[in-house]
């Protein structure tokens, strides 16, 4: 089971066809239409965090199983800034864009599993995972 | 690729089905469409309704929260209808809150609810 496909994110276009491949791949998973509305939309933020902040970027798709169970995992890569203050950033009503800033709180709690890594100047890669139960 | 969202006016209310995904140029064109719609035909009520909707992300949440207030400051009084359960769900987690929000479960108790607030 290591299915991956990516979208390049550049454009505003590309966060739309991150989020449907996103949702694809979450049906074909198998998950419900709860979970597929929780994955589609996580990803529509991370994808937008890398085009408002990076620029550019990529967003990850691949299916998971592991110990009987299946999953999807995201990663939301980018080159960018880098992410200069951890805590500000994922704490809820923090933004820099003008913005609801409800992305990366609001995608952790979407998703079971959160992990970010970022370096300023290097850039920032953003994992999650969701498990079908 | 950039659709606009079509606006229909029944006597003073004007209706809006959103019937896709939005993407970002979209909402801000219906933004801007609707406003201009509410300036050209004087209606004070607008509804908006999102069943097909199956997901709504903070930018698209943020641009109907805007124009949800803009509707407000030009007199006209606004309420969303056929939000999903999955909607409902993913908007909570996320961490949205649309407060002062007129909801209605359909298009029909949603116009019922419309015309009582303009009666009053």
């Amino acid at each position: 089971m290591d299915y991956r496909s990516s979208v390049e994110i550049y454009t505003e276009w590309d966060i739309v066809a991150a989020r449907q491949l996103g949702r694809n791949e979450a049906r074909k998973i198998g998950f419900g239409t709860v979970d597929q509305a929780r994955i589609t939309t996580a990803i529509s933020e991370l994808a937008r965090n890398i085009y408002l902040y990076a620029g550019k970027g990529k967003i990850e798709i691949e299916r998971l199983y592991e110990n009987g169970v299946f999953g999807i995992l995201i990663i939301a890569s980018d080159q960018g800034p880098g992410i200069a203050d951890m805590r500000k950033v994922m704490s809820d009503g923090f933004t820099t864009s003008g913005g609801l800033g409800a992305g990366m709180p609001g995608v952790r709690r979407l998703m079971d599993e959160f992990n970010v890594e970022s370096e300023l100047n290097v850039g920032t890669t953003i994992t999650a995972v969701k498990w079908l139960r | 690729m950039n659709m606009r969202i079509p606006i229909l006016k029944l006597g003073e209310t004007l209706i809006v089905s959103i019937q896709w995904e939005l993407d970002d140029q979209t909402a801000i064109q219906f933004q801007e469409d609707l406003l201009n719609k509410m300036h050209a035909t004087t209606a004070r009520g607008v509804l908006i309704d999102l069943t097909p909707i199956d997901f709504i992300d903070s930018f698209i949440a943020k641009v109907l929260g805007d124009v949800i207030n803009m509707s407000r400051l030009m007199g006209a009084k606004v309420v969303i209808t056929g939000i999903q359960p999955a909607v409902a769900i993913t908007l909570i987690e996320l961490g949205i809150r649309l407060e002062n929000v007129m909801t209605a479960l359909d298009l029909e108790n949603g116009l019922d609810k419309l015309h009582k607030e303009l009666e009053d």
